[in-house]
């Protein structure tokens, strides 16, 4: 009752959210003012790593599935773009039948498809551990898949693949950082909105109600696990997305992007943002990529400055970032 | 009258310890059944079989005719047998009202529904609500997390949430444990009220609770039940005297 009175003014929040998102806009523009138009690319994978820590917040977060294998999902998307990219440059389709394509709404719906392909395979195995045991096997998973691209040198292997034609969005010119970047944080934007919806739906609802208690979820008459698999197969999806964009905007996809200490940074930038959130990951993303480039311009030991830093947020900041900003700007 | 629950020689044991030792049981439509016992007597095994957390060894657990020994613990309450926990099970960071909304859409078939605000589905919040006043929740304490909440109340939402699956019966384990003398007779006066409405088998410790509430009262000692019968037949009985009644001389 209380809250509907109150949302008929614009509330703090929707101030400072409307202010947020002008800035973000407007962030080109800022960058080219002020003679630093590399600003635009870091922003860029900002909003990307944003995107990808928020979809791992829907399965962390909010349904309590602590998966150490999201990478998996990231590598995957960027490979599909990057594969697709191949076969369209050797005008050679894919398993014969595939033609490769450079269309980015083909190669982002190829993303989010095999994203939430690979994370129905690896969660319907996975969500039948709980705790220690899912955290490892998430892992070994992604280690499978880190392996496998590792060892497939139709793709390059070890040393990855060069995107060398950048995806084709029509009425963009992605070319431009500007308006890669946009497309972004367009997309980052819509992804937050949709998780907002569902978190607040009732789907939403069941699965926090699995991260809470399971015991009590089944005394409901709810079966916890399809609940939680439809969550974590969301949250591979979202992963996938920012997957394939980091691919079209580093225009180069490597193991890399699936090795077991990307989802070591990503799961960094949900705790360092704070757990089970809506903005806290992409606080958090923006803490820990901007802080990456700061610091490693200036020493090359920027990971010993990184640490303590990381530690002190941990320890006194409990809740992480959104918290702390909390405490500046109460609800 | 066919019983709603038939116990036919339950059998479940722990290594050397045989928890449940051929316990047959009925709770007949409408009645208020206590099931009472001395500690470790296998009520809380009793109790896991019933609602479907532990498995037995053998023996039949039949639920409206139905044979529901190997049904899984969310398929029976979606059948009509709801049940509380002895030690509270709440969403703790979730409001009070928050629990018993989730509880009324469980109630309320799938939840793969991903768009609509669930948080301000009035036919969620309202049936929530008027539970909470069944339960006998005050309206202020409505809006906080359970995790701030009394001993009493959380046993009040524990109650409301079970009465939310609309149950043909309701399983109450220990309601009273850790309550204070008048927390204790509020929820007496409660589950007054719901007597007849609904089937209840009661296991309690509080006597004074049992012998007020109950229609019948079975005896559980080492896992078997000893008898079955009224209030009067129960106080009567020498062999229940002698396992049971004696170690609690104010009754």
């Amino acid at each position: 009752m209380r809250n509907r009175l109150r949302s008929r003014l614009p509330s703090r929040d929707a101030v400072a959210l409307t202010l947020l998102l002008a800035l973000a806009i407007a962030l080109p523009w800022l960058a080219e003012a002020a003679g630093n138009p590399a600003g635009i690319a870091l922003a860029t994978r900002i909003a990307i790593y944003a995107l990808a820590a928020s979809a791992l917040n829907l399965a962390l977060g909010q349904g309590g599935m602590v998966s150490f294998g999201h990478a998996a999902f990231f590598g995957l998307g960027g490979y599909a773009v990057g594969i697709l990219y191949a076969h369209w440059s050797w005008q050679e389709p894919l398993l014969g039948i595939l033609p490769g394509t450079v269309s980015l709404p083909l190669t982002l719906l190829a993303a989010v498809g095999l994203g939430g392909l690979a994370a129905a395979a690896i969660g319907a195995l996975s969500l039948r551990t709980s705790g220690v045991q899912f955290i490892m096997i998430t892992l070994a998973f992604a280690q499978m898949l880190f392996f496998l691209f590792v060892s497939l040198k139709a793709y390059g292997g070890d040393d990855g693949l060069s995107v060398r034609r950048q995806g084709e969005f029509p009425g963009l010119s992605l070319r431009d950082p500007a308006q890669l970047y946009w497309l972004c944080l367009g997309l980052l934007v819509g992804w937050l909105a949709l998780l907002r919806r569902v978190t607040r739906s009732r789907f939403g609802q069941v699965l926090a109600g699995a991260r809470q208690n399971e015991r009590r979820l089944r005394a409901l008459g709810l079966t916890p696990y399809p609940y939680k698999l439809a969550g974590f197969i969301l949250s591979g999806m979202g992963t996938a997305l920012a997957g394939a964009l980091m691919v079209n905007q580093a225009r180069f996809v490597s193991p890399d992007m699936l090795h077991w200490t990307k989802s070591g940074e990503l799961m960094i930038m949900v705790i360092l943002g704070g757990v089970g959130t809506l903005l806290g990951p992409v606080f958090g993303a923006a803490a820990l990529v901007g802080l990456e480039s700061i610091l490693s311009a200036w020493t090359e030991n920027w990971q010993i400055i990184l640490g303590p830093i990381l530690l002190l947020v941990v320890l006194f900041g409990r809740g992480g970032l959104m918290a702390l900003l909390r405490r500046v700007l109460p609800a | 009258m066919t019983p709603l629950l038939t116990l036919d020689d339950l059998r479940k044991s722990f290594g050397g310890l045989r928890a449940t030792d051929g316990l047959s049981l009925t709770v007949l439509p409408g009645e208020l059944h206590a099931l009472i016992g001395p500690n470790g007597a296998g009520k809380t095994t009793a109790i896991g079989q019933i609602t479907g957390e532990i498995a037995p060894d053998s023996g039949r657990i039949l639920f409206e005719g139905r044979d529901i020994t190997r049904t899984p613990a969310a398929r029976r309450v979606r059948l009509g047998l709801s049940r509380s926990f002895q030690i509270v099970q709440l969403l703790d960071a979730a409001t009070a009202e928050d629990n018993v909304a989730l509880a009324v859409q469980a109630r309320q078939g799938h939840s793969f529904r991903f768009w609509a605000d669930a948080t301000r589905d009035e036919s969620l919040r309202h049936p929530a609500r008027l539970l909470l006043v069944e339960a006998g929740l005050p309206p202020a304490r409505w809006d906080l997390p359970v995790a701030d909440l009394s001993a009493g109340e959380r046993k009040q939402i524990e109650l409301a949430v079970a009465l939310a699956a609309q149950p043909r019966l309701l399983v109450l384990d220990e309601p009273m444990a850790g309550l204070g003398p008048s927390e204790s007779r509020a929820m007496t006066e409660t589950l007054q009220r719901l007597k007849g409405q609904v089937a209840i088998l009661l296991v309690e410790h509080d006597m004074e609770a049992v012998f007020a509430l109950a229609d019948r009262i079975s005896v559980l000692v080492y896992g078997r039940c000893i008898a079955t019968g009224t209030a009067a037949e129960i106080r009567a009985n020498p062999e229940v005297r002698a396992a049971y009644l004696s170690e609690e001389d104010a009754v």
